[in-house]
């Protein structure tokens, strides 16, 4: 049964993926289009208050900065917000201000749509700041990282330009995350998700205690958390607290939300190059990898915690510590697979208390980075190591490597060279900095191997913009803010701006015509050297502290 | 139509530098108000109006019409009469949630099993441990969890029903006839709310009394 509800949620995506893949098409294409009568005028009007007048193709440098300048504009007024939240409306509950070093981590989590969590969402902020700085930033970053990501593709496929990043980021707005985010909230409030302003509920319990129960705007914020793949959770415990998925059945919704977008953009990029197998190449290389990787999960944590099992009791249902009755093994493998592949960095289940192999599964998808991935990170990822891929063959057979009829040369792999390694650089060095200082051995809470993973988990998570956590860890500290805040924006900026740059530098190239000796790049040969790629570089760079982390735990529970 | 085709080449004049902050600051500020206000208080106004129920936390009422507490949220039982919940290291605390976030190694959880797995052997002679099933002594990851398996339910009946007298029967249909399905038949797993069976249990007692 387990399999067979996992394998009717990834059949519904990958129905999905060709209808919400063309509207993503027709929404970034430019060309006229239906959806323009319903959205036109909305757009207008913003493009009237924002006084844009101009909406003609920008350069890739332009495209960058306007991106950067509107994302720190963005984390200016958050940090006022989230620094006054006492004395500022909607917050019934009393909620002081927030901490300055906290602060700054909160913002860039969010803005770099990392979402990685420092506080604790009870406690620390007020409703204002869950809806003027929270969702907005859920909304904000998406669109962001959409756009530059629809921006590259225009770059890659040989269009007119990048396009204009202001046009983009509206448009993301008003014709997909709001939209969306609508529907699926109403349909979470009928699945018995919150959504109100009343201050913490009080009750009697059946034993005549007072059980306080903390509540406020839920709904609104899980339905846009899960579709711009954040992951913030309204509460501490995130979507396994059953106020943010009460159900199985708002799990499944929960879990195509944030999934579908991220499908549908490999089926998007086909048709802007024209190419829709190409498309389905890259779709079908992220497939295979997605696959793989929650098999090894389901079947570790259908298998159990070995020292939990040799207790004598019937623990024939899996491993359940920091699971929830409800979802099960295969509802939680999934949506753990999910999370990490598309960034979101929600959890309906406790990362920490994953089995040694089981953990492997997130740890991998966060360090390639490039299984489906985040609002439109993934796909850029993936489209580096295919261009990656063509360079390797091209060296082998001695011939200059062209993608999409273009040559790549020694500009574009340089950039390339620095996307791919800056990756490993922000998560090995921080991991053994934290290792030789009291401040970051300081966090560790759990002894051992699992101590090793815990702090390797949090800057995986902060470089791959995932914000899921080993969360015993202990990382409210300075040391913790800030070094995660430093390695969640290079992990966002660095790796985007390079690859606009490689877009910007592949428009300006004069298209060589297909011969026979072109390598194609549509058909199963590519797919399979796709996948191999991104493994050899994946296993040669983290192979050793999957090792010292999750497979030394593992050979001590055995 | 809101799109033209993009001009081909190069840029158009770009307007100075400090108009082109101010729309940025523009955009930010349309986008906070827009996605940061609008959006949530128009979300929560039509689910206030169209769902009322849902909306407010789903709350659970006994039949004098008196609210017990959420359908979703778990509660601390400390009397054995009471079918038990999962473990919680917050014991049920609503106001905040989560857990301790033990790794599967950690001295600390294997102990607190160890334990948890002894107090269940006292409460419970006579059962033999290998039918009691895991979640009832792992922490669930809220700490709210507000189920059990139907197994864990229907382990503790011999114990229930020594302490209230209730016929061993009696309360294996209550268990049946609170324990919900997976959704749609397919989705997630079979289990029991303990505070609705808890609920039922008690409307029980009260009617013999």
């Amino acid at each position: 049964m387990g399999i067979v509800q996992m394998a009717v949620i990834i059949l519904i995506l990958v129905l999905l993926v060709k209808p919400v893949g063309t509207y993503l098409y027709h929404v970034f294409s430019n060309e006229p289009n239906r959806t323009d009568r319903i959205f036109g005028r909305a757009e207008k009007g913003i493009y009237r208050l924002i006084g844009l007048k101009q909406r003609g193709g920008m350069s890739w440098k332009k495209y960058a900065v306007s991106f950067i300048v509107t994302n720190i504009t963005l984390v200016v007024f958050s940090y006022i917000f989230l620094r006054l939240q006492k004395g500022l409306p909607l917050n019934p509950n009393g909620i002081g201000n927030m901490e300055e070093t906290l602060t700054f981590n909160t913002v860039i989590s969010f803005m770099t749509n990392t979402n990685l969590q420092h506080y604790s969402g009870e406690s620390g902020v007020s409703y204002f700041s869950q809806m003027a700085v929270m969702t907005m930033l859920m909304f904000t970053s998406a669109a962001s990282g959409f756009s530059v990501a629809v921006a590259f593709v225009r770059g890659i496929t040989g269009r007119s330009s990048v396009g204009n990043f202001f046009e983009d980021f509206v448009k993301a707005h008003i014709r997909i995350f709001i939209p969306l985010a609508l529907l699926v909230t109403m349909a979470l409030v009928a699945l018995h998700v919150p959504q109100t302003l009343k201050p913490t509920l009080e009750v009697t319990t059946l034993e005549g205690q007072t059980q306080q129960i903390a509540i406020g705007p839920v709904a609104s914020l899980e339905s846009i958390k899960h579709i711009g793949t954040n992951g913030g959770g309204f509460f501490g415990a995130n979507s396994s607290h059953p106020f943010e998925n009460p159900s199985p059945l708002s799990n499944v919704l929960e879990i195509l939300s944030m999934w579908l977008l991220p499908a549908s953009l490999p089926y998007m990029y086909g048709k802007f190059a024209k190419n829709k197998r190409q498309g389905w190449m890259i779709f079908g290389a992220m497939m295979t990898l997605f696959v793989l990787l929650l098999g090894l999960n389901y079947a570790a944590e259908r298998a159990g915690n070995p020292a939990i099992n040799a207790m004598g009791i019937d623990a024939s249902q899996g491993s359940m510590e920091g699971k929830e009755v409800r979802f099960g093994i295969a509802q939680s493998a999934l949506f753990t697979t999910v999370t990490t592949a598309a960034t979101t960095g929600s959890v309906n289940n406790m990362h920490d208390t994953l089995t040694p192999l089981g953990s492997i599964t997130p740890l991998t998808l966060m360090m390639l980075n490039n299984v489906f991935g985040g609002k439109g990170v993934g796909l850029i990822n993936m489209l580096m190591y295919a261009i990656l891929g063509v360079f390797l063959c091209g060296l082998m057979v001695g011939r200059t490597p062209e993608f999409l009829g273009r040559k790549i040369e020694a500009r574009e792999m340089k950039l390339i060279a620095i996307a791919i390694l800056i990756h490993p650089l922000i998560i090995l060095v921080p991991t053994a900095a934290a290792f030789l200082t009291d401040l970051g051995k300081g966090g560790i809470t759990n002894p051992g191997f699992h101590g090793m993973t815990q702090v390797l988990y949090e800057y995986v998570s902060a470089a791959a913009n995932n914000g899921s956590g080993f969360e015993g860890l202990a990382d409210n500290t300075s040391f913790w803010n800030i070094s995660t805040g430093m390695v969640m924006l290079l992990g966002r900026y660095v790796s985007m701006i390079a690859m606009l740059a490689v877009a910007g530098s592949l428009l300006r190239k004069k298209p060589v015509p297909e011969t026979i000796g072109t390598f194609r790049t549509d058909n199963g040969l590519f797919t399979g050297i796709l996948i191999g790629t991104v493994l050899i570089i994946g296993a040669l760079t983290f192979m050793p502290v999957i090792v010292l982390g999750p497979v030394a735990e593992y050979l001590t529970l055995r | 139509m809101a799109q033209s085709i993009h001009e081909t080449k190069g840029e158009q004049a770009s307007p100075s530098p400090a108009a082109y902050f101010f729309t940025i600051v523009r955009l930010s500020i349309v986008f906070i108000i827009l996605c940061g206000m609008i959006y949530p208080l128009a979300s929560t106004a039509l689910a206030q109006v169209l769902m009322p129920a849902q909306a407010n936390g789903s709350l659970l009422k006994n039949s004098d019409g008196k609210v017990v507490g959420s359908a979703l949220i778990g509660q601390k039982f400390s009397d054995q009469a009471w079918f038990q919940s999962r473990v919680s290291s917050i014991e049920y605390k609503a106001e905040a949630s989560g857990s301790n976030n033990y790794g599967p190694s950690n001295p600390d959880m294997l102990q607190r099993t160890k334990d948890s797995i002894a107090q269940w052997k006292l409460d419970n002679p006579g059962i033999p441990a290998s039918q009691l099933p895991v979640d009832l002594v792992t922490n669930s990851g809220s700490g709210l969890d507000p189920h059990i398996t139907p197994a864990a339910a229907l382990v503790q009946i011999p114990r229930i029903s020594q302490l209230t007298g209730i016929p061993a029967d009696t309360l294996q249909a209550l268990v049946t006839k609170q324990t919900e399905g997976r959704d749609l038949g397919l989705f997630g797993e079979k289990r029991v709310n303990v505070l609705k069976l808890n609920l039922a249990l008690s409307e029980l007692t009260r009617g013999t009394l």
